[in-house]
Formats: structure tokens, sequence, C-alpha cells
């Protein structure tokens, strides 16, 4: 059902909507299911309702309506509102750096460590994490949260299973991080699914948790959130920065997505830069 | 000689290009003096795995400075932004960039359709869309959409075109305003360019 990847988009990108129903919406959302999208970013939201109102064929009358009262259509709603593209070993120069500057430091310091994968969508980024841990021979000694707001897709990144097609750019991208072993060596192809080793999942936990109004739950010493807060203004984005902020310990990393900065935030200066060019910061100052 | 009857109300110009612009482009960008006074934006067809190169190649000829921007980053004149490898690229009310990583649109990411579409809606008829040669038919609809907002459109002569796929797609949706070569496209930039001073 969320496996619609075509979208028509010919006609869909002519339709407009006005920013007073797109205000609309988000009050409704937040008054009867308690997520507030108010302050995502307007341009790619808007792109996601109109997709939504084309998929189910709805005007938005009939859009108004099914939020309010169809709490299953809700539940799909917010699968599709949200986005999640995703990819094994993105940006395979992170991973490198990740392997080998990142984590040689924590270890410096500790035994074994904590991460949280903070919007973690269908789990890529999860499985590329547990692979590059086994492959250090310390997924043992890590402990792992996975959030994402959407309980559907914490369904999928739990099953651990991708259409076989994505394994494609995903072996590449594992190539070009170059890891000690080959990408199917930790899935089975089974009628066109790939099924991911689970032993992989062993001390990771997936939850249900929303950046925007979920509370501070735990300290990490690395939290990745790459190309999640690309769909918050920048309002939002320096309020979930903050929580970042308070879930990391000292001297605990943040990492964002390569075209994101942290230069614009409030609290930029309780971070120093540790490489740029893949933005990894490092907590400074409580 | 004001050829192209231009006035200094436009705010931004986008430009949008596949396979065979890259020799147009960086012609364009050579021929801007660094105190151009918009901004330009690029939303270039490029390989989605490699990210660095392609500012650099641009770059050597330029004198406007060219980056990729970053998300929510300000969009500011005399300064060339190109989308980043695997993101689209979107504009924002108040004049910022957004990038995101939904599903390729037109196979694309990014996809010019997103660029044209989103610059449309934020910066109406004081937009300038601009599309060069490619082999499908992305920006078409991001052309008409332009036009419906009231904006200026040019489209690469397809004679010119190494492939006339993309301008020629854009001339049978939408009503175009100019097609030009490359060398009258530059003519055309300036003069709007010394319609500020």
């Amino acid at each position: 059902m969320f496996e619609h990847t075509f979208l028509p988009y010919h006609h869909l990108i002519m339709k407009e909507i006005d920013i007073k129903d797109l205000k609309r919406i988000t009050e409704l959302i937040r008054e009867r299911h308690n997520y507030d999208f108010t302050n995502y970013a307007m341009s790619s939201f808007k792109r996601r309702i109109l997709r939504i109102m084309d998929m189910h064929n709805l005007t938005l009358d009939m859009l108004f309506k099914k939020i309010s009262t169809e709490n299953t259509f809700f539940d799909e709603f917010l699968s599709e509102v949200t986005v999640n593209v995703t990819e094994m070993f993105r940006d395979p120069s992170f991973w490198r750096i990740l392997r080998d500057d990142i984590i040689p430091a924590i270890l410096l310091n500790h035994k074994s460590f904590r991460i949280w994968h903070a919007g973690c969508s269908s789990g890529e980024e999860v499985f590329s994490m547990a692979i590059m841990l086994k492959e250090m021979g310390i997924l043992n000694d890590t402990s792992i949260i996975a959030t994402d707001l959407d309980t559907l897709i914490l369904d999928r990144a739990k099953s651990g299973t991708y259409p076989a097609k994505n394994m494609e750019l995903n072996n590449k991208n594992y190539i070009r991080y170059q890891g000690t072993s080959s990408l199917d060596e930790y899935y089975t192809i089974e009628n066109g699914k790939a099924i991911m080793d689970k032993s992989l999942l062993n001390n990771v936990s997936f939850r249900k948790h929303d950046l925007v109004t979920g509370d501070i739950f735990n300290k990490f010493d690395l939290i990745l959130c790459r190309n999640v807060m690309i769909y918050f203004n920048q309002n939002l984005q320096n309020e979930v920065l903050k929580k970042f902020h308070e879930s990391l310990f000292k001297y605990g990393y943040l990492i964002i997505g390569s075209k994101e900065s942290l230069i614009w935030c409030d609290i930029a200066n309780k971070f120093i830069v540790v490489n740029n060019e893949e933005k990894v910061y490092k907590k400074i100052k409580d | 000689m004001d050829k192209y009857n231009l006035n200094n109300k436009y705010k931004a110009i986008v430009i949008g290009g596949s396979a065979g612009s890259f020799q147009g482009v960086t012609k364009i960008l050579s021929n801007m003096p660094e105190d151009f006074k918009l901004p330009i934006i690029l939303c270039l067809h490029r390989l989605k795995h490699v990210r660095n190169g392609f500012v650099e190649a641009l770059s050597i000829k330029s004198q406007l400075e060219i980056t990729e921007p970053h998300d929510k980053e300000h969009i500011k004149k005399s300064r060339v932004y190109l989308a980043p490898a695997n993101y689209h690229l979107s504009i924002e009310l108040g004049h910022t960039f957004s990038l995101s990583t939904e599903n390729m649109v037109n196979n694309s990411r990014p996809a010019i359709d997103i660029t044209l579409n989103t610059a449309a809606y934020v910066y109406r008829n004081k937009l300038i869309g601009i599309l060069l040669s490619g082999a499908n038919k992305d920006g078409a609809m991001g052309m008409e959409h332009i036009n419906q907002r009231g904006g200026r459109t040019i489209v690469q002569d397809p004679i010119e075109c190494m492939i006339d796929t993309m301008p020629t797609a854009a001339l049978a949706v939408t009503e175009i305003d100019h097609v030009l070569k490359v060398d009258d496209i530059i003519k055309f930039l300036i003069e709007l360019n010394n319609a500020y001073k």
C-alpha cells in the first residue's frame, strides 16, 4: 500500500492549495491527533498534501472529513505526509568518516555506548549502522534506539524487509563505503523482497517518538538525524536542536545531513564542527 | 538598445538543464558580471552519487560565486546556487531554500519541475525561467507554472540544443516568451542587469 513510488506528477504540479487551507489542516491534526505540522517546511508539506489528495482522489472537504473521523486513514496519512525515501549507506563518504574517525574517538573513552537514530523511517540507516558496527566487531557493545513518529513505518523497519530492487543502489553504496564483506551477506531474497538478517537488530529497540511534541527520554553518545529536519522550518529546527543538545552527553556527537547546517541555530556555540563536509558536530558545553 | 523591454521588477532567475546543457550554462555564467543584480538558481540533472566537482567545474570561468545551498539558506543577489546531488531544491516564502529527499520526479532528483514550480509560487511575475538542452521532459510543467504566475519564460533554441527534448516539451505545453540561442540568452541577461542601474 505504501509502495506507489510512481506519482502522476504532471497534473499534480499544476494544482495549488491555499496557505490558509494548509493551516486549517495542521490545526485539525493538532486538535484531533496531537501531531503538530505547523512548523513543517511549507513547500514539501504542500506537495505531500497534494499528493495524498491525488492518490486518494480527495477534495479538500473530503480530506478534512477523513482526517476528523477515520483513524485508519489518519495512520496512512501520517505515513504519506512524512517523507520515507532513504537508502542504506547513503553518502558512503560519511559512513567511512563515521567508521574511521568518529566511532574510534568514542571508543577511546567508552567501552560501550548509546546511539539514537532520530527519524529512522524504514530503518535503512539503522541496518547500515548495525552492519558497520558488526564489521568493526563492536555491535554488542552498543545499544541503539531508533525512533519515528509513524508506527507503520516503524513496523516496516522492524521487519527489515525491503523491495529487492532497492538493493541494487544499497549494494552500490556499500561498495563505495568499502565494507569488509559484501552486503548480500546480510540479507536473503524471497519473493522479490530482501529480508535482512534480524540478528543485526539484537541491540536495537524501535520506539514511537515525535521530535516535535515528544519529550527527552534518554542520554546518548551519538545522535543521527540525517535529512529529517529539512522538512522543518527554521523555528522548529531550533527547537529540535535544543532537544538533541539535552539528549547528548557532554562530548557526544550529533550528525545531520550533508546539506543541513547548525550555524543558524541559537545553540550553535554549544557545539564544535568535527567534520564540515559530513556535518558531524560535537557537544562541548552543557 | 532595449530589445527585450525589461525592467527591474524581477527578483530571481531559475535555469534548468540536463544532457547537453553544461556548455551553455558555463557560457552564460562566464558572461555575467560579478555585480549581477539577481540570484541565479540552477537545477541541472546530475549523477546522484557524485557530490563534489560540479560547483568547481562551473566556477572555473564564472565571476559570480557558485555554491550548493544548505537547507534554509537565504537567497542573495549576485550569487549562483546549484541544486545539490540527490536532493530536490525548493524555494520557500521568505526567500530561503529547502531541500528534500522525496521520490524522484521525472526520473530525476533534483527535478527541475520542483524548483521551477516552487520558485514560480514564491516569485510570481518577478521570476525568469530558462530551460536549456536536455533529454527528458522535466521542466516543461514548471515553465507552464511560471507562465501562469506571470513570470517570463525562455527556452534555448532547439536548433542549437545537443538534445532538444526538454525545450521542445516546454514549447508544446505552454507559451514561451522567448526562444533564444545561448548568445542571445546572455544578451537578454545583460540587458536585464542594466535595467537595475
